[in-house]
């Protein structure tokens, strides 16, 4: 596969893409990286943002430093604000809560992703270690009612991120849904990945030059929209 | 029964050698940095840490000079690593682990929080989802081949559960924002996370709270946890920590 540069959306429009697909009503958990940016894009909807922490509905992050409480703090150390009707509790309860079946929707940064719906996201062999950061990932993928993934689609040593087959060890096998990438939108499908959206100015040909599986191109193909 | 101890290292004059300690904690929130320090000081050796989330991660200082003096053996964790990779490059505990120096076993947060729940209620083990159709399934997951023990699994209702087993550290060290010299705690907001559970888990609590006051004041319908679990307390200043992670 060649390695071409494809110019796509910014991280903050990923997010921005991704809160559309939230439903009201909804209880949902970022993970680390571009998912923490979608609760910016949120502030007035009634999504209820849990952090593994020990956290339920969460306010925006902090942006003014005076007004940073170190001991209020989202599950990727940022600050956040409080707000009407958020709560804490202990880590028991949150995994309960995780592990339990509550999550409607979890979004999760990830390092490689495949057709099956398999993904990578926890230790980067290139660091020289075998062992990684899992954090809460493996409990939020196995109680979760839909799996997003949201990441760039091509890695910065130019190699796919979508690949055919998991050089990095997974996550978890089977649970990804959506995918969501600064180039396109896909589905995960059994018969592969649907490409539903691709970013403007790209073709659904540019999408898969960069794309290890044999993307599957909807009928109603269009650009992201926000 | 009045639990409070004048002197941070008076509290902790049992913790010996090849103690297990538990340190409460997420990133830099709610981590009890002057046992840390304190512990530093004590110069103890051969220590494994168990964590929740990246306690050590947030206190970078603690882990740098426990590293640097040869005090640990191992750390558990399911985030022991820095986020950034090319500043993991430059840490001494990445560079140690990498050299075999120091063993990092990473367990999923959840399953962190069940073992030490086991350990807490009497349980031995308990059979968890988390990490099905990963490398948690086979073994434990250590830097070290030798420890990568084999796991048992088995399957309910077609679904494949994990027996994970109880994890009772010696000691655990916590940090409460209110404490009575029962040791009923109260914490702050996101601040009490593996706190509570590490408590209850341990055969010996120490706890440093911001406050300490006289039993009664804190409302027994709002302390998380209660005394029973706690050996001894001791008051510390509020430290300012830096809230972020690199």
């Amino acid at each position: 596969m060649e390695k071409v540069k494809l110019t796509g959306i910014p991280r903050e429009m990923i997010a921005l893409r991704i809160s559309k697909e939230i439903k009201d009503g909804d209880y949902v958990n970022l993970g680390i990286g571009i998912p923490t940016l979608i609760s910016n894009w949120i502030e007035g909807r009634d999504i209820m943002l849990q952090g593994e922490i020990g956290l339920l509905k969460s306010g925006p992050l902090v942006t003014d430093e005076e007004m940073i409480d170190q001991d209020c703090i989202n599950a990727s150390c940022q600050p956040i604000i409080e707000i009407p009707g958020t709560i804490y509790f202990d880590i028991l309860e949150s995994f309960t809560m995780i592990r339990g079946g509550r999550m409607n929707l979890v979004v999760m940064g990830a390092l490689q992703v495949n057709d099956k719906g398999d993904y990578a996201g926890w230790a980067n062999p290139s660091r020289g270690l075998d062992v990684g950061n899992i954090g809460g990932s493996m409990d939020l993928v196995a109680g979760a009612d839909r799996l997003f993934l949201a990441m760039e689609h091509v890695a910065v040593d130019g190699n796919p991120k979508v690949v055919k087959k998991l050089t990095f060890p997974p996550t978890t096998t089977g649970k990804v849904n959506m995918i969501f990438t600064d180039l396109a939108v896909m589905e995960v499908t059994p018969k592969g990945l649907l490409l539903k959206e691709v970013a403007p100015g790209l073709t659904a040909k540019d999408v898969q030059s960069v794309t290890e599986p044999k993307l599957i191109v909807s009928p109603d193909l269009k650009e992201i929209e926000f | 029964m009045d639990k409070v101890y004048q002197k941070i290292e008076e509290a902790i004059a049992d913790v010996n050698d090849g103690a297990v300690i538990a340190i409460g904690g997420f990133f830099a929130c709610g981590v009890p940095r002057l046992l840390l320090q304190a512990l530093i000081d004590k110069k103890t050796k051969n220590l494994t840490l168990t964590c929740g989330c990246g306690p050590m991660v947030g206190a970078t200082e603690e882990l740098r000079a426990l590293v640097k003096n040869g005090q640990l053996k191992k750390l558990i964790d399911s985030y022991g690593l820095a986020r950034s990779a090319s500043k993991g490059r430059q840490d001494p505990f990445e560079q140690a682990v990498k050299a075999g120096t120091i063993e990092l076993e990473v367990v999923p947060m959840g399953t962190l929080a069940e073992r030490y729940r086991a350990a807490a209620a009497g349980v031995a083990a308990v059979y968890l989802p988390t990490g099905a159709g990963s490398i948690v399934e086979k073994s434990v997951v250590s830097s070290i081949v030798a420890n990568r023990t084999p796991k048992e699994t088995r399957v309910f209702n077609g679904k494949t559960y994990i027996l994970e087993y109880a994890l009772k550290p010696d000691f655990a060290f916590v940090h409460a924002h209110t404490a009575d010299k029962e040791g009923n705690l109260r914490y702050s907001k996101t601040a009490r996370n593996f706190n509570p559970v590490m408590a209850s888990a341990a055969k010996a609590t120490i706890v440093e709270a911001e406050n300490i006051v006289e039993p009664g004041e804190i409302d027994p319908d709002c302390i998380h946890t209660p005394g029973i679990y706690v050996k001894r307390v001791v008051q510390v200043p509020r430290i300012k920590v830096r809230v972020g992670i690199d």
